[in-house]
């Protein structure tokens, strides 16, 4: 203590002299600023430190200016001169490494002559002025030189400095990772910025030690490589990001809720690229450039019977002809097992690709997921700050358009009303039978035209099996399933709409209800689509294998023929003509059309959907509303509303039809992105010529991740099949790279078997015992078993300390509205205090009332960034002077226990201390 | 890259990405949109930091800002010098906090700022009004004010001041849903 306090004086006579003297040293600034804190706080350190140190840079901030730069050299000479005797002090922390370099000679090497030390001074100096040069400009050499002297400097660093130095810079370290997180101003944010990184450059060399040193700086420097090389990839990312402008137009015009549909559509055809990238390079072009060419085989050949239709535009339309024998489809491909010179394994890696692009989906739709959680932070509680958050929320800062504008004003208005009045009576349950019948039978209602839309398309594609079989067909009869689906998906959703008025639901619940019908819709459509096309599969199977006795006996017949005619049995016969062969159905390829055709038949609805729906609406609405009886603009048809719901299923479900299709038919993908990247720009442009902003503009909270949960269920869903048809049926003998196989995942066993050394094989087949599976199963339920119990758990703490919160907030409330209750109590204590200062031992009531000091000052001390430190301070304060008798003559107000708990609190432990300090 | 050469430093560009969620194609991007408010005061050249700031009312008619309500006091939080005058610094500084990458805690925090109109580091009733009239437009009768006023205190407040300190505020943003999806202005 008395050390210190001669410290203290020291520097105080320090600062008194060195207004003379006009040599410059910052670090005996800093030096001072830095024991100032330390000496006032014993040396503590944690939390407070950090806002000290800002405190301490900003007081150097000030001092910036030509008159501080003048400071401090006598009482850098002072110290040296006192250097031993101050080195007790040692303990307290530094900061700069500089004095305390200085200090560590001097201690060290106590006949190191001043010579020695004015160099150091010196090179401080320098060292400044270079930092200062800096500042201005960061020159990279001079950093370099004075990191340089510093390396000379610091050799001698002892091991608590080093911690200590370390400690310092990563501090800084994490300053600088975290400054854009400060509310600072942006001035001194860089000012901050820029002093951290000269100290981490300057200081950093001198970490690591011996022969760890050039490791050591070599790692720092490789880690600053590595940043950089971040930035620059983030910046080259987000530079790759198109539509940037285009969806903040449609944000600005709309709210943030339409544009979700259109980060929700970019993000989809980001991942869809990927998925193209990967079918097109490993699967498409491979098979293009090094598998056989067109009409070598029989299955990349238009038979001879259809060799004349085969290009008329009505046969390409419904992807038959050459469109049917295009790489396009799955039958085109062969079973070579490799190709080209490469030795290319093509149905390896398109089983691969047709498995990837499932892991792949799903590995990025849950990351996704995964960060929307992080990011979705607030659980709702509806109903506790119904008002503070429309108060505070409900403006949406993207909007930038007078008319959506206008809109929310209007919207939040009639939502405050509309609180107002739930406020008001709370409770209005008019007729509550009557409500439920209604929602009964709307829900009767839906499930009545969700079965009826479902039997509609199982009797459609029946229908169409059985047209399969004749030629005479109309265009609407071929196309039958595609329209029916299509309009269904049109027209039911309206309906669906209108039986809900009868519901008459919360606005967002509502919508609620309606996504999950028109999903349930979709999924019921696109479930009966897959039940009726498996049952065709199952009959072309059966077929397939009367075609194949007969394509073997054509040839055997084809071979005798030629052995007949040219009557040598030794002559091999010229091959057949590709075009002749008789072929099997091809299920795959037959499955592959079916999907292609829905999805163009679903961009095609889309469109027109578009085109007629908002586009021809909305010309005229504008244009006849010269010459109509009424308003057109304002009374009936109106300008058209963004659909947001009905486009984002839509798109969901596209996906999924997509996931499924792409393994029929690798061109799907590309179809895919072309009908993405041309939505974006037609409904972008749609949007903003046609449709008005949504008069009632709501959000459904943490909407990005409803639409993410829908995409992984149609994910999964859309899964099942492809795997089931992949795992157990047959693959065509003819057509596609697995032909010739029993099973399509035999493809893998082969390679496994001939690729791989023999060693692999058997590992392999241990691996897929299920001697070992049945175990690793078991693991998996285990672990799944274990993490659901461990959230679980979580769930319950959360549970509870909501519950505690909500208590607390009670009581806090309680207090505040009857204050006769708390009266009572302040009554009570006020009785005994007068008393209990008496008495050495601590009255009953007190130990209640330990909890509250740290509640109270939490509170009442807004905006301070170190809370916590604050409130040490206050409580180390209160208890300092624990006799006096504040709390008593305070008049009784609200605030009355925390301030006087404060004392009450601390006055157990002062009473103990207090007295021999007097 | 030229472009790059003639308005900032890299060390200044890099000085940037440090201190905002910005990478170094939208500071360039947020210089010219400041630039486009008054070219004739500002440089394109801004390498040697020229102390310069642009009125707040050629700030607020930018179109991020133009219809937002509090537009006034968003541009006088974040000027340094309280009037709405904003310098470049500023500017990075108001758009970097109201970004989309830009953490909770932060826009908590200058949401605060924004919402105190009277500076007093508390948003008592007047401040609460004075939101509420320009988020209806006035639209409501005092009555109807004054009713939500206090019931957005009575729900808020926590100590019983009868008005909503900074902690109050925290507390009570951090469990609003659409916080954070809506407190952001897109550059």
């Amino acid at each position: 203590m008395p050390r210190k306090n001669l410290a203290a004086e020291l520097e105080e006579v320090g600062i008194e002299i060195d207004g003379e003297v006009s040599d410059s040293d910052d670090s005996g600034t800093r030096k001072r600023a830095n024991r100032r804190p330390a000496a006032k706080r014993g040396g503590a350190k944690g939390r407070g430190r950090g806002a000290d140190e800002d405190e301490d840079d900003e007081d150097e901030e000030e001092d910036e200016a030509p008159r501080g730069r003048r400071k401090k050299k006598p009482t850098k000479k002072r110290r040296d001169a006192s250097d031993d005797e101050d080195d007790s002090e040692d303990e307290t922390p530094k900061k700069k490494r500089g004095g305390a370099a200085n200090k560590k000679k001097g201690g060290k090497a106590q006949d190191s002559d001043e010579e020695d030390r004015k160099d150091k001074g010196k090179d401080k100096d320098d060292d400044k002025d270079m930092k200062k040069k800096k500042k201005k400009k960061k020159d990279e050499s001079s950093s370099d030189s004075s990191s340089h002297s510093d390396d000379e400097e610091e050799e001698s660093l002892s091991e608590g400095e080093m911690a200590r130095l370390k400690e310092e810079v990563e501090e800084k370290k994490k300053l600088i990772a975290n400054i854009r997180n400060k509310p600072w101003r942006m001035k001194r944010r860089l000012m901050h910025l820029k002093e951290a990184q000269t100290f981490v450059d300057k200081f950093e060399g001198a970490l690591g030690k011996g022969k760890g040193r050039k490791w050591y700086a070599y790692k720092v420097m490789m880690t600053k490589k590595w940043i950089k090389f971040q930035r620059d990839f983030e910046n080259f990312r987000t530079a790759c990001i198109p539509w940037e402008s285009r969806i903040k137009e449609v944000e600005s015009h709309f709210g943030s809720s339409v544009a979700s549909y259109f980060i929700f559509l970019r993000w989809m055809y980001g991942m869809n690229l990927v998925l193209f990238g990967f079918t097109f390079g490993l699967v498409v072009i491979p098979e293009v450039l090094m598998g056989l060419p067109y009409g070598s085989v029989p299955r990349k050949t238009v038979p001879r019977a259809e060799q004349p239709t085969a290009q008329d535009y009505s046969v390409l339309m419904d992807f038959q002809g050459y469109c049917k024998y295009s790489v396009m489809f799955y039958g085109y491909y062969n079973d070579q097992r490799t190709i080209g010179l490469l030795k290319f394994r093509l149905p390896l890696s398109y089983l691969m690709v047709g498995i990837g692009t499932f892991g792949y989906s799903l590995m990025v739709v849950i990351r996704t997921m995964a960060k929307n959680a992080d990011v979705g932070g607030g659980d709702g509680d509806e109903g506790e700050f119904t008002f503070s958050w429309k108060m505070f929320t409900s403006w949406d800062y993207l909007i930038g358009n007078a008319e959506t504008a206008d809109n929310k004003y209007a919207s939040i208005t009639t939502s405050f009303k509309e609180s107002i009045v739930d406020e008001q009576e709370n409770q209005k349950d008019e007729n509550i039978h009557l409500r439920r019948f209604l929602r009964v039978l709307a829900n009767f209602l839906i499930i009545c035209s969700l079965g009826g839309s479902g039997y509609l398309i199982y009797f459609v594609v029946k229908r169409s099996q059985e047209f399969a079989t004749r030629d005479d067909l109309s265009w609407y009869e071929k196309n039958e399933v595609e329209i029916i689906m299509s309009l269904l998906g049109l027209l039911c959703p309206p309906l669906f709409e209108t039986i809900a008025e009868l519901e008459d639901y919360h606005p967002r619940i509502a919508l609620k209800w309606q996504l999950g019908r028109i999903f349930a819709l979709f999924l019921g459509n696109l479930y009966t689509f897959l039940f009726a096309l498996f049952d065709e599969v199952n009959t072309k199977l059966e077929q397939e294998q009367a075609i194949k006795n007969s394509s073997i006996w054509a040839m055997k017949e084809y071979y005798a023929n030629y052995s007949r005619l040219v009557n040598d049995s030794e002559a091999t016969p010229p091959p057949m003509d590709p075009a002749d062969v008789i072929r099997g159905p091809c299920w795959e390829t037959a499955v592959g059309i079916e999907f292609v055709k829905l999805t163009v038949s679903d961009i095609q609805v889309t469109y027109l959907t578009i085109l007629i729906g908002d586009f021809a609406r909305a010309v005229i609405v504008r244009f006849l509303n010269y010459c109509w009886c009424w308003d057109l603009e304002a009374g009936f048809p109106s300008y058209g509303e963004f659909d947001i719901s009905g486009n984002v299923l839509g798109l969901v479900f596209n996906q999924g039809m997509i996931w499924m299709g792409a393994f029929y038919a690798p061109g799907l993908v590309g179809i895919n992105v072309l009908r993405l990247l041309s939505s974006m720009y037609y409904q972008c442009w749609a949007v903003m010529a046609t449709n008005v902003p949504h008069e009632r503009v709501f959000k459904a909270s943490k909407s990005n991740n409803f639409y993410m949960g829908l995409l992984l269920l149609i994910l999964f869903l859309s899964l099942l099949p492809v795997v089931y048809t992949i795992m157990t049926l047959p693959p065509s003998f003819d057509c596609g790279p697995f032909s010739g196989k029993a099973k399509m995942f035999d493809v893998i066993m082969e390679t496994i078997d001939l690729d791989l050394p023999a060693f692999m094989g058997t590992i392999f087949s241990y691996a897929a015992n299920p001697g070992l599976i049945i175990p690793a199963v078991l693991l998996m339920v285990l672990a799944i078993y274990y993490l659901n119990s461990v959230s679980e758990a979580y769930q319950n703490s959360n549970m509870e300390l909501k519950k505690k919160m909500q208590m607390a907030r009670d009581e806090e409330k309680n207090r505040r509205n009857n204050t006769d209750s708390t009266n009572q109590v302040m009554k009570d204590l006020e009785d005994l205090l007068p008393n209990r200062s008496l008495i050495p031992l601590a009255p009953p009531p007190e130990p209640e009332k330990i909890p509250e000091p740290q509640a109270k000052p939490t509170k009442t001390k807004p905006g301070s960034a170190g809370k916590g430190v604050n409130l040490e301070k206050d409580v180390a304060l209160a208890s300092t002077n624990p006799n006096t008798r504040g709390p008593v003559s305070r008049p009784p107000g609200p605030r009355g226990p925390g301030s006087m708990a404060g004392p009450g609190g601390g006055q157990g432990r002062g009473r103990g201390r207090g007295p021999p300090l007097r | 890259m030229g472009n790059k050469q003639t308005t900032f430093t890299d060390e200044q560009l890099e000085a940037y990405q440090d201190c905002t969620f910005f990478t170094c194609k939208e500071i360039l991007r947020l210089h010219s949109r400041y630039r486009e408010l008054a070219p004739h005061l500002v440089p394109l050249d801004y390498t040697n930091n020229p102390d310069i700031k642009v009125p707040l009312t050629l700030i607020i008619t930018m179109p991020e800002l133009k219809e937002n309500p509090f537009r006034e006091r968003i541009v006088e939080t974040f000027s340094e010098d309280g009037q709405g005058n904003l310098s470049f610094n500023d500017f990075v500084d108001m758009f970097s906090a109201l970004c989309e990458t830009s953490p909770r805690e932060l826009k908590t925090i200058y949401a605060f700022k924004i919402y105190d109109f009277n500076r007093d580091n508390f948003i008592c009733k007047e401040d609460l009004q004075k939101t509420l009239n320009k988020l209806t437009k006035g639209e409501l009768t005092p009555e109807e004010v004054a009713l939500v006023c206090d019931k957005a205190i009575e729900e808020a407040d926590l100590d019983g001041d009868s008005k909503l300190s900074f902690s109050d505020f925290e507390n009570m943003i951090s469990k609003a849903p659409d916080f954070l999806s809506n407190f952001h202005i897109r550059i």
